[in-house]
Protein backbone atom coordinates (compact mmCIF):
# COMPACT_ATOMS: atom_id res chain seq x y z
CA UNK A 1 0.00 0.00 0.00
CA UNK A 2 2.72 2.53 0.72
CA UNK A 3 3.94 1.74 -2.60
CA UNK A 4 0.99 2.91 -4.39
CA UNK A 5 0.59 5.87 -1.98
CA UNK A 6 4.20 7.07 -3.29
CA UNK A 7 3.25 6.23 -6.90
CA UNK A 8 0.24 8.59 -7.01
CA UNK A 9 2.63 11.54 -6.17
CA UNK A 10 5.22 10.66 -8.46
CA UNK A 11 2.72 10.07 -11.23
CA UNK A 12 1.15 13.58 -9.63
CA UNK A 13 4.29 15.76 -10.33
CA UNK A 14 4.64 13.75 -13.87
CA UNK A 15 1.23 15.11 -14.90
CA UNK A 16 1.81 18.88 -12.98
CA UNK A 17 4.54 18.78 -15.67
CA UNK A 18 2.53 17.82 -18.58
CA UNK A 19 0.23 20.59 -17.86
CA UNK A 20 2.78 23.22 -17.16
CA UNK A 21 4.67 22.18 -20.09
CA UNK A 22 2.25 22.70 -22.77
CA UNK A 23 -0.28 24.80 -20.72
CA UNK A 24 -3.32 22.58 -20.84
CA UNK A 25 -5.25 19.63 -19.82
CA UNK A 26 -7.45 18.99 -16.86
CA UNK A 27 -5.29 18.86 -13.34
CA UNK A 28 -8.19 18.83 -11.18
CA UNK A 29 -9.92 15.75 -12.50
CA UNK A 30 -6.32 14.43 -12.89
CA UNK A 31 -5.54 14.72 -9.35
CA UNK A 32 -8.87 13.20 -7.99
CA UNK A 33 -8.93 9.95 -10.17
CA UNK A 34 -5.56 9.25 -9.71
CA UNK A 35 -5.83 6.52 -6.48
CA UNK A 36 -9.02 5.30 -8.89
CA UNK A 37 -6.71 4.66 -11.43
CA UNK A 38 -3.91 2.92 -9.85
CA UNK A 39 -5.80 0.75 -7.79
CA UNK A 40 -7.60 -0.61 -10.70
CA UNK A 41 -4.53 -0.97 -12.92
CA UNK A 42 -1.97 -2.23 -10.28
CA UNK A 43 -4.63 -4.04 -8.04
CA UNK A 44 -7.65 -4.76 -9.98
CA UNK A 45 -7.46 -5.14 -13.34
CA UNK A 46 -6.11 -8.43 -15.65
CA UNK A 47 -4.54 -6.13 -18.04
CA UNK A 48 -0.62 -7.28 -19.23
CA UNK A 49 0.88 -4.42 -21.51
CA UNK A 50 3.16 -7.54 -23.23
CA UNK A 51 0.04 -8.83 -24.34
CA UNK A 52 -2.73 -5.95 -24.97
CA UNK A 53 -5.10 -7.34 -27.71
CA UNK A 54 -5.36 -10.20 -25.17
CA UNK A 55 -8.67 -11.60 -25.39
CA UNK A 56 -9.75 -12.22 -22.12
CA UNK A 57 -7.86 -9.22 -20.45
CA UNK A 58 -10.29 -6.51 -18.56
CA UNK A 59 -10.97 -3.87 -20.39
CA UNK A 60 -11.03 -0.39 -18.75
CA UNK A 61 -13.13 2.87 -20.36
CA UNK A 62 -12.35 6.43 -19.24
CA UNK A 63 -15.77 7.98 -19.89
CA UNK A 64 -14.69 11.56 -18.07
CA UNK A 65 -11.88 11.60 -21.10
CA UNK A 66 -10.81 15.02 -19.94
CA UNK A 67 -8.73 14.04 -17.54
CA UNK A 68 -6.49 11.68 -19.72
CA UNK A 69 -3.44 12.90 -18.56
CA UNK A 70 -3.41 10.85 -15.37
CA UNK A 71 -4.14 7.97 -17.66
CA UNK A 72 -1.35 8.47 -19.43
CA UNK A 73 0.71 8.39 -16.89
CA UNK A 74 -0.61 5.34 -15.12
CA UNK A 75 -0.46 3.61 -18.74
CA UNK A 76 3.30 4.03 -19.06
CA UNK A 77 3.79 3.34 -15.18
CA UNK A 78 2.36 0.09 -16.38
CA UNK A 79 4.88 -0.15 -19.69
CA UNK A 80 1.87 0.48 -22.27
CA UNK A 81 4.65 2.67 -23.72
CA UNK A 82 7.72 4.46 -22.40
CA UNK A 83 7.58 7.31 -19.55
CA UNK A 84 9.58 9.38 -21.63
CA UNK A 85 6.69 9.59 -24.16
CA UNK A 86 4.85 11.63 -21.50
CA UNK A 87 7.09 14.73 -22.43
CA UNK A 88 5.14 14.52 -26.19
CA UNK A 89 1.68 14.65 -24.28
CA UNK A 90 0.21 17.67 -26.43
CA UNK A 91 2.60 17.63 -29.05
CA UNK A 92 1.58 18.82 -32.43
CA UNK A 93 1.78 15.55 -34.58
CA UNK A 94 2.19 12.79 -31.10
CA UNK A 95 0.03 10.10 -30.27
CA UNK A 96 -1.01 11.54 -26.67
CA UNK A 97 -3.53 14.15 -27.45
CA UNK A 98 -6.38 15.79 -24.86
CA UNK A 99 -8.40 12.92 -25.12
CA UNK A 100 -8.01 9.42 -25.22
CA UNK A 101 -7.83 7.55 -28.28
CA UNK A 102 -7.30 4.04 -29.70
CA UNK A 103 -4.21 4.12 -30.97
CA UNK A 104 -2.32 4.70 -27.74
CA UNK A 105 -1.16 1.48 -26.05
CA UNK A 106 -3.31 0.47 -23.63
CA UNK A 107 -6.32 2.87 -24.48
CA UNK A 108 -9.51 0.44 -25.28
CA UNK A 109 -11.91 3.18 -26.87
CA UNK A 110 -12.06 7.09 -28.12
CA UNK A 111 -13.90 9.20 -25.29
CA UNK A 112 -14.25 12.83 -24.64
CA UNK A 113 -18.05 13.55 -25.71
CA UNK A 114 -19.28 12.82 -22.00
CA UNK A 115 -22.06 10.45 -21.20
CA UNK A 116 -20.93 7.95 -24.10
CA UNK A 117 -18.61 5.59 -21.58
CA UNK A 118 -21.28 3.58 -19.93
CA UNK A 119 -22.75 2.32 -23.45
CA UNK A 120 -19.52 1.39 -24.69
CA UNK A 121 -19.29 -0.89 -21.14
CA UNK A 122 -22.24 -2.67 -21.73
CA UNK A 123 -21.20 -3.20 -25.25
CA UNK A 124 -18.38 -4.84 -23.61
CA UNK A 125 -19.77 -6.68 -20.89
CA UNK A 126 -22.49 -8.46 -23.44
CA UNK A 127 -19.46 -9.21 -25.87
CA UNK A 128 -17.38 -10.55 -22.97
CA UNK A 129 -20.63 -12.84 -22.29
CA UNK A 130 -21.37 -13.93 -25.73
CA UNK A 131 -17.71 -14.91 -25.94
CA UNK A 132 -17.85 -17.05 -22.76
CA UNK A 133 -15.07 -14.55 -21.48
CA UNK A 134 -14.58 -13.72 -17.51
CA UNK A 135 -13.19 -10.28 -18.60
CA UNK A 136 -14.51 -7.62 -16.44
CA UNK A 137 -14.93 -4.00 -17.46
CA UNK A 138 -14.33 -0.77 -16.14
CA UNK A 139 -16.11 2.42 -16.62
CA UNK A 140 -14.86 5.47 -14.91
CA UNK A 141 -17.08 8.55 -15.07
CA UNK A 142 -17.08 11.67 -13.36
CA UNK A 143 -19.73 12.84 -11.59
CA UNK A 144 -20.47 16.19 -13.69
CA UNK A 145 -21.40 13.74 -17.08
CA UNK A 146 -24.18 12.09 -15.29
CA UNK A 147 -26.58 14.78 -15.85
CA UNK A 148 -26.42 13.33 -19.63
CA UNK A 149 -29.45 11.32 -20.59
CA UNK A 150 -27.78 8.30 -22.39
CA UNK A 151 -25.62 7.39 -18.92
CA UNK A 152 -29.19 6.56 -17.55
CA UNK A 153 -30.39 4.89 -20.46
CA UNK A 154 -27.12 2.92 -20.08
CA UNK A 155 -27.85 2.08 -16.28
CA UNK A 156 -31.15 0.73 -17.24
CA UNK A 157 -29.36 -1.87 -20.10
CA UNK A 158 -26.57 -2.64 -17.63
CA UNK A 159 -29.06 -4.29 -14.91
CA UNK A 160 -31.73 -4.90 -17.40
CA UNK A 161 -28.74 -7.92 -18.84
CA UNK A 162 -27.41 -8.53 -15.48
CA UNK A 163 -24.25 -7.06 -15.95
CA UNK A 164 -22.31 -8.46 -13.05
CA UNK A 165 -18.89 -8.11 -14.95
CA UNK A 166 -19.50 -4.25 -15.35
CA UNK A 167 -18.54 -2.12 -12.68
CA UNK A 168 -18.64 1.67 -13.12
CA UNK A 169 -16.68 4.00 -10.60
CA UNK A 170 -17.92 7.63 -10.37
CA UNK A 171 -15.07 10.30 -9.16
CA UNK A 172 -17.33 12.03 -7.27
CA UNK A 173 -15.27 15.20 -6.51
CA UNK A 174 -18.27 17.45 -6.45
CA UNK A 175 -17.23 20.10 -9.05
CA UNK A 176 -17.74 20.45 -12.66
CA UNK A 177 -15.99 23.37 -15.01
CA UNK A 178 -19.28 26.09 -13.96
CA UNK A 179 -19.18 24.95 -9.95
CA UNK A 180 -20.59 22.77 -7.38
CA UNK A 181 -22.65 19.66 -9.21
CA UNK A 182 -25.43 19.85 -6.78
CA UNK A 183 -25.88 24.11 -7.85
CA UNK A 184 -25.23 23.02 -11.65
CA UNK A 185 -27.78 20.25 -11.89
CA UNK A 186 -28.23 18.26 -8.56
CA UNK A 187 -27.22 14.77 -8.57
CA UNK A 188 -28.39 13.42 -5.10
CA UNK A 189 -29.67 11.17 -3.45
CA UNK A 190 -26.66 9.69 -6.15
CA UNK A 191 -26.44 5.92 -4.71
CA UNK A 192 -30.44 5.74 -4.41
CA UNK A 193 -30.40 7.22 -7.69
CA UNK A 194 -28.28 3.87 -8.69
CA UNK A 195 -29.68 1.14 -6.65
CA UNK A 196 -33.54 2.60 -8.50
CA UNK A 197 -32.01 1.78 -11.90
CA UNK A 198 -31.34 -1.94 -10.31
CA UNK A 199 -27.37 -1.49 -9.41
CA UNK A 200 -25.39 -1.85 -6.36
CA UNK A 201 -24.31 1.30 -5.19
CA UNK A 202 -21.34 1.03 -3.19
CA UNK A 203 -19.88 4.71 -1.36
CA UNK A 204 -16.64 5.47 -0.39
CA UNK A 205 -16.41 8.03 1.88
CA UNK A 206 -12.46 8.73 0.93
CA UNK A 207 -12.15 7.88 -2.79
CA UNK A 208 -8.09 8.74 -2.54
CA UNK A 209 -7.59 5.90 0.25
CA UNK A 210 -6.50 2.89 -1.72
CA UNK A 211 -7.73 0.40 1.07
CA UNK A 212 -11.19 1.59 0.89
CA UNK A 213 -11.14 1.47 -3.02
CA UNK A 214 -9.60 -2.06 -2.57
CA UNK A 215 -12.52 -2.99 -0.48
CA UNK A 216 -15.09 -1.85 -2.39
CA UNK A 217 -14.17 -3.48 -5.83
CA UNK A 218 -13.64 -6.55 -4.05
CA UNK A 219 -17.18 -6.02 -2.98
CA UNK A 220 -18.15 -5.34 -6.80
CA UNK A 221 -16.53 -8.45 -7.89
CA UNK A 222 -18.35 -10.39 -5.23
CA UNK A 223 -21.49 -8.86 -6.07
CA UNK A 224 -23.99 -11.57 -8.66
CA UNK A 225 -26.55 -10.44 -10.87
CA UNK A 226 -26.38 -7.39 -11.22
CA UNK A 227 -23.70 -4.40 -12.22
CA UNK A 228 -21.93 -2.18 -9.90
CA UNK A 229 -21.15 1.14 -9.55
CA UNK A 230 -18.27 2.85 -6.53
CA UNK A 231 -19.59 5.59 -6.01
CA UNK A 232 -15.69 7.18 -4.71
CA UNK A 233 -15.99 10.70 -2.47
CA UNK A 234 -12.78 12.31 -3.88
CA UNK A 235 -11.48 15.43 -3.58
CA UNK A 236 -10.92 18.38 -6.59
CA UNK A 237 -7.16 18.43 -7.36
CA UNK A 238 -6.42 16.50 -4.68
CA UNK A 239 -2.76 16.65 -3.05
CA UNK A 240 -1.92 20.15 -3.62
CA UNK A 241 -3.72 22.37 -0.85
CA UNK A 242 -4.58 25.16 -3.00
CA UNK A 243 -6.42 23.31 -5.86
CA UNK A 244 -7.96 20.97 -3.57
CA UNK A 245 -11.76 21.55 -3.83
CA UNK A 246 -11.70 24.65 -6.24
CA UNK A 247 -13.54 24.32 -9.45
CA UNK A 248 -11.31 26.49 -11.08
CA UNK A 249 -8.54 23.80 -11.11
CA UNK A 250 -11.21 21.62 -13.60
CA UNK A 251 -8.86 23.15 -16.69
CA UNK A 252 -6.42 25.46 -14.89
CA UNK A 253 -2.87 26.03 -15.63
CA UNK A 254 -0.56 26.85 -12.35
CA UNK A 255 1.85 29.66 -12.77
CA UNK A 256 5.23 29.18 -12.39
CA UNK A 257 5.48 29.93 -8.72
CA UNK A 258 2.46 27.86 -8.58
CA UNK A 259 3.64 25.15 -10.41
CA UNK A 260 6.86 25.05 -7.56
CA UNK A 261 4.74 25.15 -5.02
CA UNK A 262 2.39 22.42 -6.03
CA UNK A 263 5.35 20.43 -6.70
CA UNK A 264 7.12 21.32 -3.73
CA UNK A 265 3.80 19.64 -1.82
CA UNK A 266 3.93 16.72 -3.47
CA UNK A 267 7.69 16.02 -2.98
CA UNK A 268 7.33 16.36 0.28
CA UNK A 269 3.83 14.20 0.48
CA UNK A 270 6.14 11.30 -1.47
CA UNK A 271 8.77 11.83 1.22
CA UNK A 272 6.74 11.61 4.49
CA UNK A 273 4.85 8.81 2.42
CA UNK A 274 1.60 10.71 3.15
CA UNK B 1 -45.03 -1.33 -63.52
CA UNK B 2 -42.07 -3.66 -62.27
CA UNK B 3 -42.79 -6.30 -59.89
CA UNK B 4 -42.95 -4.70 -56.27
CA UNK B 5 -40.51 -6.38 -53.20
CA UNK B 6 -40.28 -4.81 -49.85
CA UNK B 7 -36.70 -4.18 -49.47
CA UNK B 8 -36.27 -4.15 -45.70
CA UNK B 9 -37.96 -7.79 -45.54
CA UNK B 10 -34.89 -8.71 -48.07
CA UNK B 11 -32.43 -6.71 -45.17
CA UNK B 12 -33.90 -8.90 -42.79
CA UNK B 13 -33.78 -12.34 -44.72
CA UNK B 14 -30.30 -11.60 -45.94
CA UNK B 15 -29.09 -10.72 -41.98
CA UNK B 16 -30.17 -14.29 -41.14
CA UNK B 17 -28.45 -15.71 -44.22
CA UNK B 18 -24.96 -14.09 -42.78
CA UNK B 19 -25.49 -15.03 -38.97
CA UNK B 20 -24.57 -18.38 -40.12
CA UNK B 21 -21.92 -17.58 -42.11
CA UNK B 22 -20.73 -15.04 -39.51
CA UNK B 23 -20.60 -15.98 -35.98
CA UNK B 24 -19.34 -12.58 -34.72
CA UNK B 25 -22.42 -10.52 -36.03
CA UNK B 26 -24.91 -9.02 -33.98
CA UNK B 27 -28.56 -7.26 -34.11
CA UNK B 28 -29.55 -4.32 -32.31
CA UNK B 29 -33.36 -2.84 -32.53
CA UNK B 30 -34.26 0.16 -30.37
CA UNK B 31 -38.28 -1.59 -30.14
CA UNK B 32 -38.41 -1.42 -33.75
CA UNK B 33 -37.83 -4.69 -34.67
CA UNK B 34 -41.19 -4.94 -36.47
CA UNK B 35 -40.43 -2.13 -38.93
CA UNK B 36 -36.30 -3.21 -39.33
CA UNK B 37 -37.67 -6.74 -40.53
CA UNK B 38 -34.74 -8.51 -38.43
CA UNK B 39 -37.49 -10.98 -37.31
CA UNK B 40 -35.76 -13.90 -39.24
CA UNK B 41 -32.76 -13.16 -37.84
CA UNK B 42 -34.26 -13.05 -34.41
CA UNK B 43 -35.88 -16.22 -35.00
CA UNK B 44 -32.71 -17.88 -35.87
CA UNK B 45 -30.42 -16.33 -33.68
CA UNK B 46 -32.23 -15.30 -30.67
CA UNK B 47 -29.09 -15.05 -28.57
CA UNK B 48 -27.71 -12.57 -30.83
CA UNK B 49 -30.33 -10.15 -31.10
CA UNK B 50 -30.79 -7.07 -28.39
CA UNK B 51 -34.01 -5.18 -28.07
CA UNK B 52 -32.62 -2.12 -26.11
CA UNK B 53 -35.65 -0.64 -26.01
CA UNK B 54 -36.11 3.22 -26.54
CA UNK B 55 -32.43 4.25 -26.33
CA UNK B 56 -31.20 4.95 -30.07
CA UNK B 57 -28.11 6.86 -28.11
CA UNK B 58 -27.38 3.36 -25.87
CA UNK B 59 -27.56 1.22 -28.48
CA UNK B 60 -24.89 2.67 -30.59
CA UNK B 61 -22.81 2.91 -27.63
CA UNK B 62 -23.52 -0.87 -27.10
CA UNK B 63 -22.70 -1.65 -30.72
CA UNK B 64 -19.47 0.37 -30.41
CA UNK B 65 -18.58 -1.57 -27.50
CA UNK B 66 -19.37 -4.70 -28.71
CA UNK B 67 -17.36 -3.91 -31.86
CA UNK B 68 -14.47 -2.89 -29.75
CA UNK B 69 -14.32 -6.49 -28.71
CA UNK B 70 -14.80 -8.56 -32.40
CA UNK B 71 -18.26 -8.45 -32.86
CA UNK B 72 -20.01 -6.60 -36.16
CA UNK B 73 -23.02 -5.00 -34.71
CA UNK B 74 -25.88 -3.99 -37.43
CA UNK B 75 -28.28 -1.40 -35.57
CA UNK B 76 -31.48 -0.69 -36.74
CA UNK B 77 -33.92 1.96 -35.71
CA UNK B 78 -35.73 4.82 -37.95
CA UNK B 79 -33.12 7.02 -39.67
CA UNK B 80 -34.36 9.72 -38.05
CA UNK B 81 -33.19 8.13 -34.91
CA UNK B 82 -29.96 6.64 -35.76
CA UNK B 83 -28.37 9.17 -38.05
CA UNK B 84 -30.26 12.10 -36.23
CA UNK B 85 -30.59 11.44 -32.61
CA UNK B 86 -27.36 9.37 -31.95
CA UNK B 87 -25.37 11.39 -34.19
CA UNK B 88 -22.76 12.21 -31.38
CA UNK B 89 -22.14 8.25 -30.82
CA UNK B 90 -22.36 7.77 -34.34
CA UNK B 91 -19.51 9.95 -34.90
CA UNK B 92 -17.48 10.22 -31.90
CA UNK B 93 -17.81 6.68 -30.64
CA UNK B 94 -18.35 4.53 -34.05
CA UNK B 95 -16.77 6.42 -36.68
CA UNK B 96 -13.86 8.66 -35.16
CA UNK B 97 -12.23 4.93 -33.48
CA UNK B 98 -13.24 3.09 -36.73
CA UNK B 99 -15.42 0.66 -35.32
CA UNK B 100 -16.79 -1.94 -37.37
CA UNK B 101 -20.87 -1.05 -36.85
CA UNK B 102 -23.08 -0.89 -39.69
CA UNK B 103 -25.88 1.86 -38.97
CA UNK B 104 -28.74 1.15 -40.16
CA UNK B 105 -31.73 3.89 -41.07
CA UNK B 106 -35.62 2.57 -41.96
CA UNK B 107 -38.19 4.61 -42.69
CA UNK B 108 -36.50 7.52 -44.37
CA UNK B 109 -37.12 10.43 -46.47
CA UNK B 110 -40.54 10.69 -46.72
CA UNK B 111 -41.80 7.14 -46.44
CA UNK B 112 -42.89 7.15 -43.05
CA UNK B 113 -45.68 8.88 -44.67
CA UNK B 114 -48.62 9.71 -42.39
CA UNK B 115 -46.31 9.86 -39.17
CA UNK B 116 -45.47 13.19 -40.73
CA UNK B 117 -42.16 15.20 -40.59
CA UNK B 118 -40.69 14.32 -36.99
CA UNK B 119 -40.13 10.79 -38.80
CA UNK B 120 -39.63 12.04 -42.13
CA UNK B 121 -35.55 12.45 -42.30
CA UNK B 122 -35.05 14.13 -45.08
CA UNK B 123 -31.49 14.95 -43.83
CA UNK B 124 -29.68 11.45 -42.86
CA UNK B 125 -27.58 11.28 -45.91
CA UNK B 126 -26.18 14.60 -45.39
CA UNK B 127 -25.41 13.83 -41.73
CA UNK B 128 -23.54 11.01 -42.21
CA UNK B 129 -21.77 11.61 -44.85
CA UNK B 130 -20.57 14.71 -43.73
CA UNK B 131 -18.59 12.63 -40.96
CA UNK B 132 -14.91 12.04 -42.03
CA UNK B 133 -14.97 8.75 -43.70
CA UNK B 134 -18.20 7.24 -42.94
CA UNK B 135 -19.79 5.13 -46.08
CA UNK B 136 -23.44 5.92 -46.90
CA UNK B 137 -25.08 4.14 -48.84
CA UNK B 138 -28.96 3.79 -50.18
CA UNK B 139 -30.68 0.91 -51.91
CA UNK B 140 -32.88 1.11 -55.03
CA UNK B 141 -34.71 -2.13 -54.48
CA UNK B 142 -34.71 -5.55 -52.36
CA UNK B 143 -32.33 -7.34 -54.43
CA UNK B 144 -29.90 -4.58 -54.29
CA UNK B 145 -30.49 -4.06 -50.47
CA UNK B 146 -29.39 -7.93 -49.85
CA UNK B 147 -26.29 -7.60 -51.82
CA UNK B 148 -25.38 -4.17 -50.12
CA UNK B 149 -26.11 -5.74 -46.80
CA UNK B 150 -23.91 -8.70 -47.17
CA UNK B 151 -21.21 -6.25 -48.52
CA UNK B 152 -20.93 -4.12 -45.31
CA UNK B 153 -21.48 -7.37 -43.28
CA UNK B 154 -17.92 -8.46 -44.85
CA UNK B 155 -16.00 -5.13 -45.30
CA UNK B 156 -14.28 -4.01 -42.10
CA UNK B 157 -15.27 -0.32 -41.34
CA UNK B 158 -18.13 1.62 -40.00
CA UNK B 159 -20.94 2.26 -42.72
CA UNK B 160 -24.53 3.77 -42.93
CA UNK B 161 -27.50 2.36 -44.96
CA UNK B 162 -30.35 4.43 -45.61
CA UNK B 163 -33.88 1.90 -46.15
CA UNK B 164 -37.04 3.24 -46.84
CA UNK B 165 -40.29 1.67 -46.15
CA UNK B 166 -42.74 -0.69 -47.76
CA UNK B 167 -42.45 -2.74 -50.99
CA UNK B 168 -40.71 -1.00 -54.19
CA UNK B 169 -39.97 -1.61 -57.79
CA UNK B 170 -37.66 -4.32 -58.29
CA UNK B 171 -35.14 -3.15 -60.94
CA UNK B 172 -31.94 -4.31 -60.65
CA UNK B 173 -32.97 -8.02 -61.79
CA UNK B 174 -30.88 -7.96 -65.51
CA UNK B 175 -28.46 -8.97 -67.26
CA UNK B 176 -24.92 -7.53 -66.12
CA UNK B 177 -25.76 -5.92 -62.90
CA UNK B 178 -23.66 -6.10 -60.12
CA UNK B 179 -23.11 -4.73 -56.72
CA UNK B 180 -19.93 -3.30 -55.19
CA UNK B 181 -19.84 -0.13 -52.45
CA UNK B 182 -18.82 2.81 -54.25
CA UNK B 183 -19.60 1.97 -57.65
CA UNK B 184 -22.58 2.50 -59.21
CA UNK B 185 -25.14 1.32 -62.19
CA UNK B 186 -25.20 2.71 -65.51
CA UNK B 187 -29.21 0.93 -65.72
CA UNK B 188 -29.90 2.49 -69.22
CA UNK B 189 -27.11 4.27 -71.56
CA UNK B 190 -27.76 7.68 -72.98
CA UNK B 191 -26.30 10.58 -73.86
CA UNK B 192 -28.25 13.88 -74.18
CA UNK B 193 -28.50 14.34 -69.52
CA UNK B 194 -27.54 12.02 -67.55
CA UNK B 195 -30.19 11.59 -64.26
CA UNK B 196 -28.04 10.14 -61.14
CA UNK B 197 -30.13 8.93 -58.72
CA UNK B 198 -30.50 7.13 -55.77
CA UNK B 199 -32.71 4.76 -53.47
CA UNK B 200 -36.14 4.60 -54.73
CA UNK B 201 -35.96 7.53 -56.89
CA UNK B 202 -33.80 5.27 -58.73
CA UNK B 203 -37.11 3.38 -60.25
CA UNK B 204 -38.66 6.89 -60.68
CA UNK B 205 -35.27 7.88 -62.84
CA UNK B 206 -36.04 5.33 -65.20
CA UNK B 207 -39.80 5.92 -65.56
CA UNK B 208 -38.82 10.00 -66.23
CA UNK B 209 -36.16 8.23 -69.19
CA UNK B 210 -38.93 6.38 -70.61
CA UNK B 211 -41.34 9.49 -71.17
CA UNK B 212 -38.16 11.44 -72.49
CA UNK B 213 -37.55 8.79 -74.74
CA UNK B 214 -40.84 9.13 -76.44
CA UNK B 215 -39.65 13.28 -76.68
CA UNK B 216 -36.74 12.41 -78.22
CA UNK B 217 -34.58 12.44 -75.32
CA UNK B 218 -31.57 9.91 -74.96
CA UNK B 219 -31.22 10.13 -71.09
CA UNK B 220 -28.79 7.89 -68.77
CA UNK B 221 -29.88 6.87 -65.49
CA UNK B 222 -27.32 5.69 -63.07
CA UNK B 223 -28.16 4.36 -59.73
CA UNK B 224 -25.65 6.04 -57.64
CA UNK B 225 -26.42 3.30 -54.43
CA UNK B 226 -22.86 4.57 -52.74
CA UNK B 227 -23.46 8.00 -51.99
CA UNK B 228 -20.20 8.17 -50.24
CA UNK B 229 -17.44 7.62 -50.87
CA UNK B 230 -18.92 8.58 -54.43
CA UNK B 231 -17.37 7.11 -57.70
CA UNK B 232 -16.37 10.04 -59.26
CA UNK B 233 -15.60 7.94 -62.28
CA UNK B 234 -18.69 7.33 -63.11
CA UNK B 235 -19.63 10.91 -62.29
CA UNK B 236 -17.04 12.37 -64.58
CA UNK B 237 -17.86 10.07 -67.62
CA UNK B 238 -22.03 11.08 -67.51
CA UNK B 239 -20.84 15.30 -67.19
CA UNK B 240 -18.27 14.75 -70.21
CA UNK B 241 -20.19 12.14 -72.19
CA UNK B 242 -23.68 13.99 -71.77
CA UNK B 243 -23.06 17.34 -70.82
CA UNK B 244 -26.17 17.88 -68.00
CA UNK B 245 -26.19 16.23 -64.73
CA UNK B 246 -29.41 15.72 -62.73
CA UNK B 247 -29.39 14.31 -59.46
CA UNK B 248 -32.65 13.15 -57.94
CA UNK B 249 -32.97 11.80 -54.52
CA UNK B 250 -36.06 11.54 -51.36
CA UNK B 251 -33.82 13.84 -49.54
CA UNK B 252 -33.15 17.38 -48.87
CA UNK B 253 -31.26 18.82 -51.82
CA UNK B 254 -28.31 20.24 -49.88
CA UNK B 255 -25.70 17.74 -48.25
CA UNK B 256 -27.00 14.75 -49.94
CA UNK B 257 -26.68 12.93 -53.11
CA UNK B 258 -27.44 16.32 -55.15
CA UNK B 259 -24.37 17.93 -52.82
CA UNK B 260 -22.07 14.73 -53.73
CA UNK B 261 -22.65 14.96 -57.36
CA UNK B 262 -22.36 18.92 -57.97
CA UNK B 263 -18.83 18.68 -55.84
CA UNK B 264 -17.41 16.37 -58.34
CA UNK B 265 -18.48 17.90 -61.08
CA UNK B 266 -17.57 21.45 -59.74
CA UNK B 267 -14.13 20.33 -59.50
CA UNK B 268 -13.30 17.86 -62.37
CA UNK B 269 -15.78 19.08 -65.02
CA UNK B 270 -17.97 21.46 -64.61
CA UNK B 271 -21.61 21.24 -66.84
CA UNK B 272 -25.20 22.12 -65.36
CA UNK B 273 -26.08 20.32 -62.02
CA UNK B 274 -29.37 20.28 -61.24
CA UNK B 275 -30.84 18.84 -58.06
CA UNK B 276 -34.11 17.38 -57.80
CA UNK B 277 -35.12 16.51 -54.11
CA UNK B 278 -36.75 18.40 -50.86
CA UNK B 279 -35.90 21.55 -51.62
CA UNK B 280 -35.16 22.47 -48.30
CA UNK B 281 -38.21 22.19 -46.60
CA UNK B 282 -39.71 19.25 -43.90
CA UNK B 283 -42.08 16.77 -45.36
CA UNK B 284 -45.96 16.50 -44.49
CA UNK B 285 -48.01 14.21 -43.05
CA UNK B 286 -49.91 11.67 -45.77
CA UNK B 287 -50.01 9.14 -47.69
CA UNK B 288 -46.44 8.11 -49.11
CA UNK B 289 -47.40 8.92 -52.73
CA UNK B 290 -49.36 11.93 -51.90
CA UNK B 291 -46.31 13.27 -50.01
CA UNK B 292 -43.73 12.50 -53.08
CA UNK B 293 -46.56 14.31 -55.39
CA UNK B 294 -47.05 17.08 -52.96
CA UNK B 295 -42.93 17.75 -53.19
CA UNK B 296 -42.84 16.86 -56.96
CA UNK B 297 -40.73 13.55 -56.83
CA UNK B 298 -42.17 12.23 -59.72
CA UNK B 299 -41.26 11.08 -63.31
CA UNK B 300 -43.17 14.20 -64.60
CA UNK B 301 -41.64 16.96 -62.65
CA UNK B 302 -38.06 15.05 -62.70
CA UNK B 303 -38.76 14.70 -66.76
CA UNK B 304 -39.20 18.43 -66.45
CA UNK B 305 -35.81 19.28 -64.85
CA UNK B 306 -34.14 17.40 -67.56
CA UNK B 307 -35.34 19.26 -69.79
CA UNK B 308 -34.30 22.55 -67.89
CA UNK B 309 -31.03 20.78 -67.85
CA UNK B 310 -30.43 19.67 -71.27
CA UNK B 311 -31.37 23.63 -71.93
CA UNK B 312 -29.00 24.69 -69.85
CA UNK B 313 -26.25 22.68 -72.37
CA UNK B 314 -23.95 25.47 -73.95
Amino acid sequence: MEELREKACRLRLQVLDMVCSKKGGHIGGDFSEMEILLQLYCREMNIDAARPDAPERDRFILSKGHSVEALYAVLADRGFFPAEELSCYLSFGGRLVGHPNNQVPGIEMNTGSLGHGLSLGVGMALAARLRGLGSRTYVLMGDGELAEGSVWEAAMAASHYGLDSLCATVDRNGLQISGSTEDVMRLEPLAERFRSFGWNAIEVPDGNDFAQLGAAYALARSTKGRPSVVIAHTVKGRGVSFMEGRAKWHHGVPAEAERLAAAGELEAAMRDGR
Amino acid sequence: MNKLRDANRAYGEKLAELGAELPELVVLDADLAACSKTAPFIGRFPGRHYNVGIQECNMVGVAAGMAACGKIPFVNSFGMFTAGRAYDQIRNAVVYPGLNVKIVGFYSGLSNGEDGPTHQCVEDLALMRAVPGMTVMCPCDANEAALMTEAAAKRQGPCFIRMGRGPVEAVTKFDGYSFEIGKGVVMRPGKDAAVIATGNMVATALKAAALLEAEGLDVRVIDMHTVKPIDRELVIAAARETGAIVTSEEHNILGGLGGAVAEVVGEEFPVPVLRHGMRDCFGKSGKHDDVLELFGLTESVLAGVVKKAVALKK
